[in-house]
């Protein structure tokens, strides 16, 4: 099965019609899926550096057009850092830890508690987007939810060419 | 007299092995060749596909069959309504090769009882003979809580062993402390009610008198208990019966081959959906969940269980370049004085019923999954426990919990590859748990827990919102229920039945709203119930932006004047609530009401007219909930879905009425309270390594709550790995220690413990590293 990249695009925008979500569900992967999404992510980016790999709606690793390095880069173009590092720890972060930052977003008594659980809102600094949202107790080290093994899966996984990299 | 050695007596299993040289052999076949049961070639699928299809096809559709047709024999609402039932076909070495809809978590710990009749020489004594009917609940040997209760029956040809079926029903009682079947009273298994050993309780198609009289009288619904009892029979019979039809026909070969290639089958399988729809790496999450049970309302026989605690998870899953994974679970807590751990089976198995709705959702659920996944789940921990008295009954609790974390790491490798349709930000914690009993409206000892929070909301996807008040991850079949089914089966009317708004987490696509029931008990006596759920954390985190899913709260009325309204026609409490409203309490000032954040409490006394509500969850949200179509947010609001202050606050979308009422998005508005919203985020934060310097000294200040210190000093204790992991990460010096003997609150069981392989002729089966 494969779809046109106009239905992609569609799921991007959460509008895919049902008879194709439910097609897309329901039967083999295309694996020409990966091209297709790239195709369409990149030409929404406001900035000229190749997409290796969405991490979020609004985050990427993507190949840096003028020294060729792989970093993490959000759509307002705020580069965070190295691609294998932790980009949380170079966003900008409110920590909801009191009962009353907490009761913000819920209403009475469906928030948290205080003294159990904390709200980690981590933001683009760029744009102020929310990008991921911990909901840890106190203390907890701030976690390093993926680390992608892009080479394999371009070259093993899906036989592609591995887009070049600068490592300096 | 000598009994018969394995050696030199003729086995029970085709061919003359005994059951243990048979599993033994299997067990090493799979080890030496990485192939189940040395299948390096399957020889009938490869051979004879049709032969292979049909017999796959006829055989699964056989134990669905059977499913749906036994569970018209049981009474129970929860089996009947609620299909809280499945059945499972074994081959001899008690691998499961094909399963029912239903709760498919029993696919392993069915056959984790098999394995124990197997490996403790159950053929010997008491004796394995064709139309036998043996029974479990055990939790220390893979059951996931004794309110589970198994059938099996093995199943022979020409008088030699060929496989097994088991069925499993979740009945409403098993004689607890507390009533209900998954009751929080107790804290040692010694109160979790009727525990059975893989016992045999039937020969030649026949129940034991002996049985039937003890096992009804040890549980509080015995109608309940005995019909629910010959659903699973009557499925195990007309599984095996199938069995045999199929073997007459296509011959015993042919079926003997189909019952080692299926496994085969679903571990190559496996492995092949991971590397077309994951990215290979290492993915980390975690879940947590709480134990407030330092509450008055939680009473506890034991002092050194009164303690708050939270209960945690973290994950690593790797997938590796060849398409095998490993979910290794350092760091996890340790067990705990209440009801909520798992047992190595339960937790592994019950990922099944996560993956058969993510990765692996197609008809071919066996052990081959199983035998295609590394497991780590260090001893001592809640999902492994080391003590042969911790209870079980309701080890959902945490199960769910730690279970939507994984959502959010393979979502990540969905949303990578473009597979959009598959992500999920999570599950819902499945509570509130309506539990209790007494005598009911017909005069009959009664329990009751509702299974109505079958119907959660569901997380957020990467292209679309949750499913509201659709699902349960523990039953892919479930459902709310009727209400006048409810009504016939507990002594509790209904006075309302409404969507839940703002519990599905917030986000561009928001999670699933869970929904609520308002109870007024009539026509009970000497009644008790309590609240089973979570209220001080949301174990349902949010991805991508996403926020987690709201939190609990209990509300009950005491001393109501509901009687005496009903008689007058004046208002009643009706429909939902809105918490930040507390409207019931206005319409009966006089009553005794508790409406707090204790979500979990023990049996309280309930008379008639008194209120119970009954609130399920929502599911965790996906993306930033500033990019989430206005019109959308509009749609929410008109649907009961979400409420204005949360509208404008945290979607920043303006609402306004017309002169007519009618609402509508004021667009211009709406973009500069994004803008506003967007600055001010950026204003009340800090770049994430200033806070951690903040972090840092509250930590070195041992400034946390003691619910906080204990779960990190438990798996520290457990989690040596986790624990360096965490002072490198906070640059923590090598004189600060936290132990939980110096926190200052009760840590029985954290030096000492038993474990259940420590007894005498006892040997347990082993399925994961620990």
């Amino acid at each position: 099965m494969s779809y046109s990249t106009a239905k992609i695009a569609d799921l991007i925008d959460g509008k895919i019609d049902r008879d194709t979500l439910h097609q897309m569900l329901s039967t083999p992967k295309d694996a020409e899926r990966f091209t297709q999404y790239l195709t369409v992510l990149q030409q929404r980016v406001p900035w000229p550096d190749r997409i290796i790999l969405p991490l979020g709606p609004k985050l990427y690793v993507v190949q840096q057009a003028d020294t060729l390095r792989w970093v993490i880069k959000s759509q307002a173009g705020y580069v965070f850092c190295h691609w294998r590092e932790n980009w949380k720890l170079h966003a900008r972060v409110r920590v909801r830890h009191s009962q009353a930052d907490l009761a913000e977003l819920y209403p009475r008594l469906m928030a948290p508690s205080q003294g159990w659980q904390t709200l980690r809102e981590y933001y683009c600094p760029a744009s102020g987007d929310l990008l991921e949202v911990e909901a840890p107790t106190e203390w907890y080290p701030v976690i390093h939810d993926f680390e992608p093994d892009i080479e394999v899966f371009y070259r093993d996984w899906l036989g592609l060419p591995v887009p070049e990299r600068n490592d300096n | 007299m000598n009994a018969p050695t394995h050696a030199s007596r003729r086995g029970l299993v085709r061919g003359g092995e005994t059951l243990k040289q048979h599993r033994d052999r299997v067990l090493a076949a799979t080890r030496a060749s990485g192939h189940y049961a040395g299948l390096e070639q399957m020889a009938l699928r490869d051979g004879d596909p049709i032969l292979y299809n049909k017999l796959f096809s006829r055989l699964r559709a056989g134990v669905v069959d059977a499913r749906e047709t036994a569970k018209k024999i049981a009474a129970s609402p929860i089996v009947e309504q609620e299909g809280e039932l499945c059945f499972t076909l074994y081959n001899a070495a008690g691998d499961s090769l094909l399963t029912s809809t239903g709760i498919i978590i029993h696919v392993g710990t069915m056959g984790a009882a098999i394995k124990y009749m197997i490996e403790n020489d159950w053929e010997r004594n008491p004796g394995i003979a064709d139309r036998d009917i043996f029974c479990n609940n055990d939790c220390l040997i893979g059951n996931v809580h004794p309110c589970d209760i198994h059938t099996i029956v093995p199943i022979f040809w020409e008088g030699e062993l060929v496989g097994w079926v088991g069925g499993v029903t979740h009945v409403i009682d098993t004689g607890a402390v507390g009533p209900g079947s998954m009751a929080t009273g107790q804290v040692q298994r010694f109160g979790d009610g009727y525990s059975v050993t893989c016992r045999k309780v039937g020969a030649n198609d026949e129940l034991f008198r002996d049985w039937l009289h003890e096992s009804q009288r040890m549980v509080r619904t015995t109608r309940y208990w005995m019909l629910d009892e010959r659903t699973r029979v009557a499925g195990c019979h007309m599984i095996r019966r199938l069995v045999e039809q199929v073997i007459a026909q296509e011959g015993i070969e042919a079926y003997w081959k189909f019952a080692y290639e299926a496994v085969e089958h679903g571990r190559r399988g496996l492995q092949a959906r991971i590397r077309a729809m994951t990215i290979p790496g290492v993915y980390r999450q975690v879940g947590f969940v709480d134990v407030p049970y330092a509450h008055e309302d939680v009473r506890v026989p034991s002092d050194f269980a009164k303690v708050d605690t939270i209960m945690h998870a973290p994950s690593e899953m790797t997938i590796r370049a060849d398409g095998t994974w490993r979910l290794d679970f350092e760091g996890s807590s340790r067990w705990g004085w209440h009801t909520y751990n798992a047992h190595q089976v339960s937790f592994t198995s019950g990922i099944w019923v996560m993956m058969t709705q993510t990765l692996i959702p197609t008809e071919m659920i066996n052990d081959g999954a199983a035998y295609g996944t590394e497991f780590r789940l260090p001893k001592g921990t809640w999902m492994n426990p080391d003590d042969r008295r911790v209870a079980f009954s309701y080890a959902w609790h945490f199960l769910v919990s730690s279970w939507t974390a994984l959502w959010r790491g393979l979502s990540r490798s969905y949303f990578g590859r473009g597979y959009l349709e598959e992500v999920n930000a999570g599950n819902a914690n499945t509570s509130n748990w309506l539990q209790g009993g007494g005598f009911n409206q017909y005069d009959e000892i009664h329990a009751v827990n509702s299974f109505e929070c079958a119907a959660n909301g569901v997380g957020a996807s990467a292209h679309a919102d949750g499913l509201s008040h659709a699902a349960a991850i523990w039953n892919p079949e479930g459902d709310m229920g009727d209400m006048e089914i409810w009504e016939l089966a507990e002594p509790l009317i209904y006075l309302g039945r409404q969507i839940k708004a703002n519990s599905g987490g917030a986000g561009k696509y928001r999670g699933g709203c869970g929904w609520e029931s308002l109870r007024m008990v009539w026509n009970a006596k000497d009644w008790t119930m309590f609240f089973m759920g979570n209220g001080h954390i949301s174990s349902d985190w949010g991805l991508m932006g996403g926020f987690p899913a709201a939190a609990g709260y209990r509300f009950e009325a005491h001393q109501t004047d509901l009687a005496q309204r009903i008689a007058n026609g004046d208002p009643l409490p009706f429909g939902g609530d809105d918490p930040d409203v507390a409207a019931y309490e206005k319409t009966i000032p006089g009553a005794r009401i508790k409406r707090d954040k204790q979500a979990i409490t023990t049996e309280a006394m309930f008379a008639d007219y008194d209120l119970y509500l009954n609130t399920m969850k929502g599911g965790p949200g996906f993306g930033d909930p500033l990019d989430r179509e206005p019109q959308a947010v509009l749609d929410d609001l008109l649907g009961g879905y979400v409420s204005t202050p949360f509208a404008e606050g945290v979607y920043g979308v303006i609402l306004t009425q017309d002169g007519h009422g009618h609402w509508q998005v004021d667009a211009k508005a709406t973009e500069r309270q994004r803008a506003l919203i967007r600055k001010q985020r950026l204003k009340l934060s800090r770049p994430t390594r200033q806070w951690m310097k903040e972090e840092r000294a509250r930590i070195l200040a041992m400034d946390a709550s003691t619910q906080v210190l204990q779960m990190y000093a438990s798996s520290f204790h457990l989690g040596p790995r986790f624990e360096a992991d965490f002072r490198r990460f906070w640059e923590l010096p090598a004189e600060w220690q936290l132990r939980e003997e110096d926190i200052g609150i009760p840590h029985y069981g954290s030096h000492h413990h038993m474990d259940l392989s420590e007894l005498p002729d006892v040997h347990l089966v082993q399925l994961v590293e620990e």
